[in-house]
């Protein structure tokens, strides 16, 4: 019978010939990643070892990956504390995909793993961090999962129980106009599906449009489908993933291929036709709360946040410069950029984007997860609206439960940093 | 036996359960201070203990949707009550399993405020409305965490029989 993606990694990771839907697998792990919660995991794997007799090791320290990002640099003695204790811990273990802070590594880990390329098609990628989704945008089947899972990981090398999920096939057609995104068709396709109506399954993309998506583009789509419940995103590696590997990861091994069969059983199929499509806004206070940008042109708003892992990549960047080259960011209105690794910003400084970003007005922040989830930088006051490139928008997320977080596209976050109001990027900034 | 103390709505994300905010504290013992810390009312119930052991909270779909912090786990864990919800996301799903959080699936769940709740085998029986609901069990592979007390005891069980194994 005809296996997904999804089915064949797991395949591999459990040395069967294939699985079935409903199977409870114990696959073994390629790569397990965290990131300032691995204070958390350190706590819950010694926990594991204690009187046992046995000195804590973990299974595979080349198959971690640990990188702070969170809370870049420490915003409280107790972060400072909790990235000491995993300074410590990287040291002893012998983990060598540590990244620290530090400009010549640094990142948000859903960047650094692709970017140095950590993660290969067919892998299964585990990580504290529910955006995990986002490598399956290199066709791994790559997820999120707790601490205390994790610490299991640490321990085992394998995941438990995990059920082989069902599989939505999504087909995207047709050509993107212009100023319209791939966060425009994940904000349509979870505003389609629901925050829960891919829950416990898996989103495989297929299709032109996707075939014609770059690798950053891919990771945006992929790192969003947790906000339709999807246990992970995928996309099945093609040529486009090679040269991402070979030219922007330097990977100079052997890149294996894999692909699902063409007569594999999917839960549903859903077909969308890009060409139509116009800019969409989740509006407050859940993911799904999608709306096309003209229903929702004119909204104040006083902070727009550009970056994260779901739009903090060099394309972003240059797509906010390019429109804000030139003009100025509307008074009243405070314009935040965290590019989603040190390398991205580097890169946009050599290119003149970051000084582009700056004459308009807007501050350029350190890589990291910044305001996203309201623990660091750029919290929002009370009634205050933020309109924002990240990926969630729950009551409270940006630090108050009194305000208020449109979401989008850098596109539309750069027309509406010029007019000060949620703004068309068609209709001009 | 146990009231029903609050009733949440769909989609209660682990934001609302566990503000980001309060993120840099991640050991258990410390977590349950921030519980619903941006619902004042709930929030204060539970760190003032007004309620009875073994009393529930009842939410509607994708409770614990967001992001996989374990603390909005260990939160809850850290007060001896109930969670009933019409289904839950799966990561903090998998959490509640692996933490010892008690969790009940009732797609079809009605409760108030005040009603009385019961669980008698694979259903929970509404006194107050003389109703029953019937239950999704969770999968075996699951049943042997919580039987074996969470995924630590669980984990550190397997670690000793690899070694066992690799002895002989």
């Amino acid at each position: 019978m005809g296996q997904t993606l999804v089915q064949k990694i797991l395949a591999k990771a459990t040395g069967q010939k294939e699985v079935q839907i409903g199977d409870i697998l114990e696959p073994r792990v390629d790569l397990a990643m965290s990131h300032e919660n691995a204070a958390l995991v350190i706590n819950q794997f010694q926990e594991i070892f204690k009187g046992t007799g046995l000195e804590p090791k973990v299974w595979d320290p080349n198959k971690i990956a640990i990188i702070f990002d969170h809370r870049v640099p420490a915003e409280s003695s107790k972060t400072a504390t909790n990235q000491k204790k995993v300074r410590e811990f990287v040291a002893q273990q012998g983990i060598n995909k540590f990244h620290d802070i530090r400009s010549d590594e640094m990142g948000i880990c859903h960047q650094i793993l692709p970017e140095n390329g950590y993660v290969r098609p067919g892998y299964l990628v585990v990580g504290t961090d529910s955006h995990t989704t986002s490598h399956g945008a290199l066709g791994a089947f790559s997820f999120g999962i707790g601490a205390t899972e994790m610490a299991s990981v640490w321990t085992l090398g394998r995941i438990l129980n995990v059920q082989v999920p069902e599989t939505i096939k999504i087909v995207v057609n047709g050509k993107f106009k212009e100023f319209v995104e791939p966060k425009d068709l994940i904000l349509y396709i979870v505003g389609l599906l629901g925050a829960e109506g891919a829950n416990f399954k898996v989103i495989e993309f297929h299709g032109e449009a996707i075939k014609n998506m770059n690798t950053s583009g891919r990771l945006t789509i992929c790192n969003m489908t947790v906000e339709a419940g999807a246990t992970s995103g995928i996309v099945p590696p093609d040529d486009e993933t090679v040269r991402y590997l070979r030219e922007v990861a330097g990977v100079k091994d052997e890149i294996e291929m894999i692909s699902p069969d063409l007569d594999a059983t999917y839960e549903r199929e859903v077909v969308i036709d890009v060409s139509n499509l116009e800019p969409q806004i989740a509006c407050p206070h859940t993911v799904d709360n999608v709306k096309p940008i003209s229903e929702v042109a004119g909204v104040k708003v006083n902070q727009i946040v550009l970056g994260s892992c779901t739009n903090g990549r060099l394309e972003d960047l240059e797509t906010a410069a390019k429109i804000l080259k030139g003009k100025k960011i509307a008074r009243g209105v405070r314009m935040l950029v965290f590019p989603a690794s040190g390398r991205i910003l580097k890169e946009a400084i050599r290119r003149g984007y970051v000084l582009d970003l700056m004459e308009a007005g807007a501050v350029v922040v350190n890589p990291g997860c910044g305001p996203c989830l309201g623990v660091h930088q750029g919290a929002l006051g009370d009634g205050e609206v933020a309109l924002s490139t990240t990926n969630r928008n729950f009551k409270g997320r940006m630090g108050n439960p009194n305000s208020e977080v449109y979401l989008c596209s850098p596109s539309v976050a750069a027309a509406s940093a010029i007019t000060g109001v949620i703004t068309d990027p068609r209709n001009g900034g | 036996m146990g009231k029903v103390i609050y009733v949440l709505g769909d989609d209660i994300s682990t934001d609302i359960i566990y503000p980001g905010r309060y993120m840099a504290t991640v050991l258990p013992t410390e977590t349950p201070q921030y519980v619903f810390g941006d619902i004042k009312e709930l929030h204060e119930m539970l760190v003032n203990h007004k309620f009875e052991p073994g009393d529930f909270i009842v939410a509607g779909k994708n409770f614990g949707c967001g992001s996989s912090r374990e603390q909005a786990v260990s939160t809850l864990r850290g007060y001896d009550i109930k969670i009933v919800a019409k289904n839950f996301a799966r990561i903090f799903l998998q959490n509640s399993i692996n933490l010892g959080l008690p969790t009940y699936i009732c797609p079809d769940i009605e409760a108030e405020v005040g009603d009385e709740l019961e669980i008698v085998g694979d259903k929970i029986i509404n006194k107050t409305k003389n109703k029953e609901f019937a239950l999704i069990p969770h999968h075996k592979s699951r049943q042997a965490i919580i039987d074996a007390g969470g995924l630590i005891p669980y984990t550190r069980k397997l670690l000793l029989e690899n070694q066992a194994i690799e002895g002989n």
